[in-house]
């Protein structure tokens, strides 16, 4: 340990050199997707989950479920909507209780660190990584199982309001749902089941209105139903709306469900969000 | 409110459910002073420097950290205070640098990083992910992080546990040249020769009570206590007595046994006899 320098005196003497909010919020984001991109595992399950499963739907169904649309099609939208929900909702609900229970979250409450910079520090990661993934997917899909891309700039729009809303709204809940783990541990434990459960009752591996009423009834309270038939009004011909059970695509009911899980999402974070493990009481 | 305080603290109390953990404490730390607070496990420790942090909410008391309540501190008060605490968060997908450079940017007139990682000898380290540090090392990068952003007031909680003797000595000379540069210190620690060497002054904390607050040297008021004075009788048992005047029963030993008298030893309480008198173990 060096002697020779000393600390200059307590009283700031030069300008203040921190940086703005933006500039804030942009390099916790940049630490958290080194970080994500540092660990081998998150990556590669959680970007890869999704090709791997569109890989797998797309070699068992490989007719088409209308003349001239292919299965892929439709299962493209599922699988979109998963993997964002995976980015968002199940990475921060497994890897947040981890930094409370390691004490990264205490450590930043003792620092001048505003509390939003490390929720925006997420949403920045979520964003990104969402953004790539999705984007796999599609050239994927392009490239291997004749995925046809939306046609219209309109199409576009929705598929980038509905990705927004959807992830907007899976992050909240994720941050929201991290202070339900005890432990470390017990984040996986609370998230995947219900995630799990969430993508076989909303009709990510499934035809939706083939599923029982009731079931479709309780996934029409969660945002991952609403996220997937947004994404089918993207992928699939207008026609399609007909066949869906409010006998369209409902462009204002997912806006609207999937706003109203933001505004939960939010609440539950700012009433809810611990910065210590229980222990520490 | 005295500016020359640092801490002002009083009648502070705090319980978990029936559990008293802090039950009346009144404590002073000056500017600039290096304060060690000493006690056994469970005694209260760590909750009175948490909510003097403010990590924990109090139930009662009055309590002035810079100036500030720590429970609603003004707006700059988070740059102004260091904290080292025991075994915080890792980052162990980044290097030292990283991290230092990281938490640099949240202070409004930070030290230059490289600076800070070669003061707490991580120099040669820099580049290396955190989690192929050694125990000593991370606790290093933890003093790094508490101290980077010049802070007027650090805080360390127990932070030379698991360190090798060498690695203390050099703890210790990092802690005396922030305590030169007039950083006003508060550490918390179970080691009694760590709190003689560094501590201006020391408290010692039992049952949720500051049973004494005084420098090192006059701790359990052993400079003034009985000196105990031990000899070998003819018959080889060992007899001992203890004196306010020492030297006049050795003087009167010495004529009893004509000169030098066997196995003869005079002894004061140490720091740390002093210590377990005081917190009930003896």
């Amino acid at each position: 340990m060096s002697t020779t320098t000393k600390p200059a005196a307590p009283i700031a003497t030069s300008p203040a050199r921190r940086p703005g909010a933006v500039a804030l919020g942009l390099r916790q984001g940049r630490l958290e997707i080194t970080q994500f991109l540092r660990s081998r595992e998150s990556v590669v399950f959680t970007m890869g989950f999704p090709v791997i499963m569109i890989l797998i739907f797309a070699a068992i169904f490989n007719d088409e479920i209308a003349p001239g649309v292919s299965y892929t099609q439709y299962f493209i939208t599922g699988m979109i909507a998963t993997g964002l929900m995976t980015v968002s909702f199940q990475n921060l609900g497994i890897w947040i209780p981890i930094e409370r229970d390691r004490g990264v979250l205490k450590r930043y409450r003792g620092t001048p660190m505003p509390k939003w910079v490390y929720f925006a520090g997420k949403v920045v990661m979520v964003v990104a990584i969402g953004v790539v993934e999705t984007l796999l997917l599609l050239a994927v899909s392009a490239a291997f199982f004749d995925l046809d891309l939306p046609a219209t700039a309109g199409r576009w729009l929705t598929f980038v309001w509905v990705a927004v809303l959807g992830v907007t709204a899976c992050t909240l809940c994720g941050i929201a749902i991290s202070s339900l783990a005890r432990t470390a541990r017990s984040g996986s434990a609370v998230v995947t089941p219900l995630a799990l459960v969430l993508q076989f009752i909303s009709g990510v591996f499934f035809v939706f209105t083939e599923l029982p009423g009731w079931m479709q009834q309780v996934a029409a309270l969660f945002p991952l139903k609403w996220m997937c038939q947004g994404l089918r009004s993207v992928f699939l011909p207008d026609g399609f709306g007909a066949q869906e059970a409010g006998g369209s695509f409902e462009l204002g009911r997912v806006a609207l469900v999937l706003g109203a899980w933001c505004v939960i999402g939010l609440v539950l974070c700012l009433t809810t969000f611990r910065w210590t493990s229980r222990r520490d009481g | 409110m005295d500016d020359e305080l640092a801490i002002s603290v009083r009648g502070l109390r705090k319980a978990y459910g029936d559990n008293v953990a802090v039950a009346g404490v009144d404590l002073d730390v000056h500017r600039g002073e290096v304060f060690a607070l000493l006690g056994p496990n469970g005694a209260g420790k760590t909750t009175t420097v948490e909510i003097l942090e403010g990590y924990r909410r109090r139930d009662a008391g009055e309590v002035r950290v810079l100036g500030s309540d720590p429970a609603a501190p003004a707006g700059d008060w988070r740059s102004r205070v260091g904290i080292v605490l025991q075994g915080t968060g890792e980052f162990d997908a980044l290097t030292v640098g990283e991290v230092v450079r990281h938490f640099a940017g949240f202070y409004p007139d930070a030290e230059d990083p490289a600076k800070v990682i070669e003061r707490v000898g991580l120099a040669d380290k820099a580049r290396a992910r955190t989690h192929t540090l050694s125990g000593g090392q991370k606790r290093r990068l933890d003093v790094a992080l508490g101290i980077v952003g010049r802070p007027e007031l650090l805080f360390l909680d127990e932070p030379t546990t698991g360190f090798d003797p060498e690695a203390r000595r050099e703890f210790w000379e990092l802690i005396r040249d922030l305590a030169a540069a007039g950083t006003t210190i508060v550490l918390t620690t179970h080691y009694l020769d760590e709190a003689e060497a560094l501590a201006d002054r020391v408290g010692v904390i039992a049952g949720g009570r500051l049973v004494e607050v005084a420098t090192p040297e006059q701790l359990g008021n052993r400079q003034a206590a009985l000196a105990t004075v031990s000899w070998r009788t003819p018959a080889g048992a060992v007899e001992s007595a203890q004196s306010a005047t020492p030297t006049a029963l050795v003087a009167e030993l010495a004529e009893r046994f004509g000169g030098e008298v066997p196995g003869l030893t005079v002894t004061r309480p140490t720091l740390e006899d002093a210590y377990l008198t005081m917190i009930g173990h003896r």
